[in-house]
């Protein structure tokens, strides 16, 4: 059965490739800390399983000294020529967007295909799987009709791979952390003082400490999850329904989607907001959140909004 | 209460730009001690979270066929085609997408597109091209605006259009916690209510977008009509 741990293979494959092409190259000073890093990076996907927790751990905190003491550097820019890539792009045309889709079409079908098959495919995650072929079959297609030489997709997904640097395990790290908080117990605290700040006797107080709540304590935990049950707990539960028997769903929905506001707002959400930036070479590294305060504050206020006049 | 100070290490340590990772590591230690948790425990409470969270980091994978297309002229094609269509303006494009993605996410097809698979190769340089045809030509600054409005119009398509599927995370997140506390509800009376909110936020990002669009049409036709202004 074609299980997460076939992926976790081959997502280790790419990371000892990135780093095997950095170990090779000369033009990066510090060579030695990139092949390193994604060392470690395959060897997580490979046998985390079976290091344990504490070896895990000791991992983690390897990778964070070689990232977090400047220990990664950029290789000399191997990027193509524009002319070489101005003539292809005339040569293949609209193909190429082809084999770009070919990723979600592989996704979207297995999707909705494989779940069919829970003898042959781990039904609960189909759509990393697809994920997976879908880049196997684009890859394939791309050696025989782009004749891509053996070593281009790599060496060019490495210098990509490079340009995200050390972003690419923040989200990771974020969720750990996130485990850490709720095994001390963060989030009983913050929903205690939450609930002290509320005026009381008042219906639109509480909504609106509620739908703030949870934007801002999701911009804290950069994961609308993790305040999710806090904010229940605090406010949701005791006052908007118990007290006020305003109708659940409504009040969940929508807390949630408040949540989603705070999301766009947080560094802390680092897969959604930062990691772009660094795909896309921006200079700053806030602009996507820059970006998003001005749709999300108006959202939010709309979100509360909803919740008041909706669910009483 | 102590425990609160690991979100204070947090938010300084963002604040005055250390490396995150860094900031990270720092606020597990200070909670983990503040919670009164041994250094052993904190590292396997870190390690294990590590692991469970692999899956995050798969989408990685991507980049060898994203590097391959791109040498191959993936954003130039996507560039050509763009300044080749008549009427294709920034804000046409991007509200396009953006609904694309809300109407996908709400099919629960979350995967299918993101910022590695779809806005690297396909949608930023269109947009970026799109820009430069209204425009005229774009500044650095102006460039960098639209690159970072074509990530965020991704993250706005997601997150308003995945709560109206009914087997996405967050909803039955909602729904097993409801249970703990005896309220039994059906996951389609969650997600119907995920749809006001799509609504609202397909209309404040398509008036950003409006306006980002009409900003950039406008420079093109400034300095014709400066004369006017004046």
């Amino acid at each position: 059965m074609i299980t997460l741990t076939w992926v976790y293979v081959l997502a280790g494959a790419a990371f000892f490739a990135f780093a095997l092409f950095n170990l090779n190259d000369k033009s990066n000073a510090r060579r030695f800390g990139n092949a390193a890093f994604w060392g470690l990076m395959a060897v997580s996907m490979w046998a985390g399983d079976w290091l344990g927790a504490f070896g895990n751990g000791l991992l983690v905190l390897a990778l964070v000294a070689i990232a977090g003491f400047g220990g990664l550097g950029k290789a000399k820019d191997d990027a193509i020529p524009e002319a070489t890539k101005q003539e292809r792009a005339a040569r293949f045309g609209n193909g190429l967007f082809g084999i770009a889709l070919i990723i979600p079409a592989t996704a979207l079908a297995g999707t909705l295909l494989f779940k069919e098959f829970p003898a042959l495919f781990d039904v609960k995650q189909v759509t990393l799987i697809s994920l997976a072929m879908g880049v196997l079959l684009a890859l394939a297609v791309g050696y025989v009709w782009l004749r891509a030489t053996p070593a281009l997709p790599l060496s060019q997904g490495r210098r990509l791979m490079d340009s995200v640097g050390w972003a690419a395990i923040l989200p990771q790290m974020l969720a750990s952390l996130g485990a850490v908080f709720a095994l001390a117990g963060v989030g009983d605290v913050v929903g205690g003082v939450i609930q002290q700040a509320i005026p009381e006797g008042s219906l639109a107080g509480a909504v609106i400490a509620f739908g703030l709540g949870m934007a801002l304590f999701t911009m804290i935990m950069g994961n609308a999850f993790a305040a999710f049950p806090v904010m229940i707990a605090a406010i949701g539960m005791p006052l908007l329904i118990k007290q006020y028997d305003g109708d659940p769903a409504i009040i969940c929905a929508i807390g949630m989607l408040a949540g989603f506001c705070g999301t766009l707002m947080t560094p802390m959400a680092a897969n959604f907001n930062l990691v772009p930036a660094a795909l896309l070479e921006l200079k700053d590294e806030n602009a996507v959140v820059k970006t998003q305060v001005a749709t999300a504050i108006p959202l939010l206020l709309v979100n509360i909004a909803l919740i008041y006049f909706l669910a009483f | 209460m102590w425990v609160l100070l690991g979100i204070v290490v947090i938010v300084v340590g963002f604040w005055l730009r250390f490396n995150p990772l860094l900031v990270i590591m720092a606020s597990a230690a200070v909670t983990g001690i503040a919670a009164g948790l041994d250094l052993h425990a904190i590292i396997s409470a870190f390690g294990k979270a590590f692991n469970d969270a692999r899956y995050v980091s798969i989408v990685w994978i991507v980049l060898p066929v994203i590097g391959m297309l791109e040498a191959f002229g993936l954003q130039e094609r996507a560039r050509g085609l763009i300044s080749g269509l008549k009427g294709a303006t920034i804000g046409r494009l991007l509200a396009s997408y953006l609904l694309l993605r809300q109407a996908t996410a709400a099919l629960g097809l979350t995967s299918i597109a993101g910022h590695p698979q779809t806005v690297r190769p396909l949608v930023a340089p269109m947009a970026e091209a799109a820009a430069e045809k209204q425009s005229g030509s774009l500044t650095e600054e102006e460039r960098e605006e639209v690159n970072a409005y074509s990530a965020a119009t991704d993250n706005v398509g997601l997150f308003f259009g995945e709560d109206i599927f009914l087997a996405i995370g967050s909803i039955l997140l909602m729904k097993g916690l409801l249970e703990q506390y005896g309220i039994l509800l059906e996951p389609f009376e969650l997600s119907i209510w995920a749809i006001p909110t799509a609504i609202a936020a397909f209309i404040i990002h398509g008036f950003r977008l409006w306006l980002l669009d009409r900003r950039l049409s406008a420079k093109a036709a400034a300095p014709a009509s400066g004369g006017d202004a004046a």
